[in-house]
């Protein structure tokens, strides 16, 4: 247990700082939503009210396409060199790596949606009608649930053509039940009409089956050749 | 077992002309729908196949998973008993109950539930090593199409019915949807692998795939009753002369799809066989010099 | 003859296909303990898949392989490998890259990782990231990487390529010490002349078999220029 801690640990702490001192995966996934929230403003120029019922899709949205690139970045890293063969004839558990990348992955997205959520905000004069801190739980949850998967599926993808596409098509369809959670959770908060209770109790699901069944699978990943 | 296979095809020829001739001529015209309702006989058929063969799928995919390990595949095998025991006993607990949607009886659950066992141990007896993965393949392809049928003709069905072409917000509508979206990546997956394990990355994305669809089936469940969406569905009983028709053609569709699988599976054996001879066939061009040196300076 | 009680590493009829190609085709072969095997042959032959599979990352088609008794995946910590890529990360130094290798391996500290880069002739003070490394420094860095938690075998793919000749045969050199120490070393190589009188036994692979093994360069029908 300590010793999958410690290498958890070591491998964000290598993760954070290669893309410290690259800053490929932020640089591109910042400037990638930035594009799309700029997009959607010209596609869709809504009244205060109108907003705050289509602004959770379009939050949501841009942060699903985002997280690709970063996920697809944290694979890219470990090819490199094929530092990940390094990994595989190394005793450490192939869960600590998948528990590292995901973390990572949570923070690195985590960052982004901290600094893309006052863009949405201004551009869209959004304010909250409902309790805004139960924005919290649906956020962490929600990025949790792409994350975890994401990780898995663009491990997965290391083993087909063409991966970088493989990504979002092995991802997405997956995700669509997460996906329909976070955007009508927000839009509930956002509109204050209903409760957001259930949507954050189906996400908490989504999140545990699915962190289960990669912590049950990714070393076979891993090991795939 | 070859000469089976001429008979079921001549067969299922009749069994599917009787079913469409019972379907336009005999079953009686619906009340309020008139005649546009007879799609039904072609659309709820294709659909509970295409969850049959999804469903034969999973189980497929999970047993392959299973039996990469010893360990795993025992554990296993006692979870899906536990699953088909106590998922029969906890319908018939009133808590549990309770949570069932109205409408649905204990009795039909746990007789679902209940298939989840019966599969699995039918389909490890008959489909033993390589062949599950065969028999997922095969599945999963003859699935998409058939859930292709079903997601064709909805909107057909619906335009005229409802006056759209399609309710976002039903759940079998999107759930079917999301399912046929789910197996498209699957079988993309298989096309694009470029492992030597497709095969358990394939099992790996049919189990996620399975987990998912109870998922998609709550959200948007929740998601529907927040936003009532047009008059969807028919209400109320179905008249059993038109539940006879139904059922013929369900059956109609069955041999159908069993014919195709069945055309299918052998088509992915006799593939994997010439994989086979070809390997074996790069192995034996080589080692015409069969004495290899155990030792050193052998010579 | 082998002594079956020294065998430490067993390779019994290990096929390797990559869909209709087959890399390893039925390669059956017993290796000792505390010997320095060079491994030769064209490009193809399968010495690099041989090397893949014994670190446990291929996994035979057919046949089995055991180290120490164990699976090639059971005996990692006995194994040490150096693949042709680096296997380091180019952004970072490589006392980093040490020190997050010997994470993986539970060694805690900086000591042996200052160990080995010295061992293996850098300075553990380096800050420059090993991306700007010269060849021979990088492929001496990555040694360090395989020799860090002390294995008993050491896989070694290529670890002249591209250096100079120097540089070369100072690393023959540092190899053969660590054969001296007891290690078993096992080294694909292009360059054979390099190893003459360094290694104990050439293992010559052809077409995915093991054809031949020779205590000298010197083989029947072949001579040693042909592997040059």
């Amino acid at each position: 247990m300590n010793s999958l801690w410690s290498v958890i640990l070591a491998t964000m702490v290598k993760d954070i700082r290669l893309e410290w001192r690259s800053k490929d995966a932020l640089n591109s996934m910042l400037f990638f939503s930035l594009l799309v929230v700029v997009i959607f403003m010209f596609s869709f120029d809504p009244l205060a009210e109108e907003s705050r019922h289509i602004v959770g899709g379009l939050v949501w949205v841009g942060f699903l396409f985002a997280s690709v690139t970063s996920l697809n970045q944290t694979w890219a890293r470990e090819l490199r060199n094929q530092v990940l063969d390094a990994y595989r004839v190394s005793p450490a558990p192939a869960n600590a790596l998948f528990l590292a990348k995901a973390l990572g992955n949570f923070i690195f997205v985590a960052v982004l949606e901290a600094l893309m959520t006052p863009l949405f905000v201004i551009f869209y004069n959004v304010r909250v009608v409902g309790p805004a801190w139960q924005l919290l739980p649906i956020a962490i949850l929600g990025t949790w649930a792409l994350v975890v998967n994401g990780t898995f599926f663009a491990a997965m993808s290391l083993r087909t053509r063409s991966r970088e596409i493989m990504l979002p098509l092995l991802l997405f369809p997956i995700s669509i039940p997460a996906v329909v959670s976070m955007v009508a959770g927000t839009t509930a908060i956002l509109t204050g009409e209903e409760s957001a209770h259930f949507y954050t109790v189906l996400l908490l699901t989504y999140d545990v089956v699915f962190t289960t069944a990669c912590l049950a699978l990714f070393g076979m990943i891993l090991h795939a050749e | 077992m070859k000469r089976i296979f001429p008979i079921l095809s001549i067969f299922t020829v009749i069994l599917l002309a009787y079913a469409l001739y019972e379907a336009l001529v005999v079953a009686p015209t619906d009340a309020q729908q008139g005649d546009v309702y007879r799609i039904i006989y072609y659309h709820v058929p294709s659909a509970w196949t295409a969850f049959l063969l999804f469903f034969i799928n999973f189980i497929a995919s999970i047993q392959y998973l299973a039996n990469a390990k010893p360990a795993t595949k025992a554990a296993v095998k006692w979870i899906v008993i536990a699953i088909g025991v106590g998922g029969v006993v906890a319908c018939f607990l009133p808590p549990v109950q309770r949570m069932l949607p109205t409408g649905m009886r204990p009795s039909a659950v746990a007789t679902t539930v209940l298939l989840i066992p019966i599969f699995y141990f039918l389909i490890g007896k008959f489909f033993p090593g390589e062949r599950l993965d065969m028999l997922a393949v095969t599945s999963a392809e003859v699935g998409v199409v058939f859930c292709t049928i079903v997601l064709v003709t909805g909107p057909i069905w619906a335009r005229p019915v409802w006056g759209i072409w399609w309710a976002p917000g039903d759940i079998r509508l999107t759930s079917t949807l999301v399912l046929w979206l789910i197996y498209v990546s699957y079988l993309m997956l298989r096309r694009f692998s470029s492992s030597a394990q497709t095969q358990m990355l394939a099992a790996a994305l049919a189990v996620f795939g399975a987990l998912d669809v109870p998922l998609v089936y709550f959200s948007i469940w929740f998601f529907r009753t927040q936003h009532p969406q047009p008059v969807i569905g028919g209400g109320g009983s179905m008249d059993p002369r038109m539940l006879h028709v139904l059922l013929i053609s369900w059956m109609a569709f069955l041999c159908f799809a069993f014919l195709v699988c069945w055309s299918r599976f052998r088509l992915e054996v006799l593939q994997r066989e010439i994989e086979e001879s070809h390997a074996m066939e790069s192995l034996g061009s080589g080692s015409a010099k069969a004495s290899l040196p155990l030792s050193r300076s052998s010579r | 003859m082998n002594d079956p009680s020294t065998s430490i590493i067993i390779v019994n009829n290990v096929i390797k296909q990559f869909g209709r190609f087959a890399a390893l085709r039925g390669v059956t072969a017993e290796f000792d303990a505390g010997q320095f095997h060079a491994i030769l042959g064209e490009n193809g032959a399968g010495k690099t898949t041989l090397l893949r599979a014994l670190a446990g990352l291929a996994q035979p088609t057919r046949g089995e392989i055991s180290i120490f008794g164990k699976s090639p995946r059971e005996a990692c910590r006995e194994v040490g490998y150096m693949a042709h890529p680096s296997l380091l990360y180019d952004e970072m130094s490589g006392m980093e890259n040490l020190r997050y290798f010997a994470r993986l391996y539970g060694i805690a500290g900086d000591a042996r990782c200052e160990e080995v880069i010295r061992a293996v002739g850098l300075d553990p003070e380096l800050t420059r990231a090993v991306g700007q490394y010269s060849q021979g420094m990088r492929q001496r860095m990555s040694l360090a990487r395989a020799i860090l938690h002390d294995p008993r075998v050491l896989l070694l793919d290529e670890p002249f390529s591209s250096v100079d000749v120097q540089s070369a045969r100072a690393m023959a050199a540092l190899l053969k010490g660590m054969r001296d120490a007891g290690k078993t070393v096992f080294v694909i190589t292009h360059q054979a002349l390099l190893l003459e009188g360094v290694a104990d036994e050439f293992v010559w692979m052809h077409a995915g078999q093991i054809v031949d093994r020779t205590a000298s360069l010197a083989r029947s029908g072949s001579s040693a220029g042909d592997v040059q």
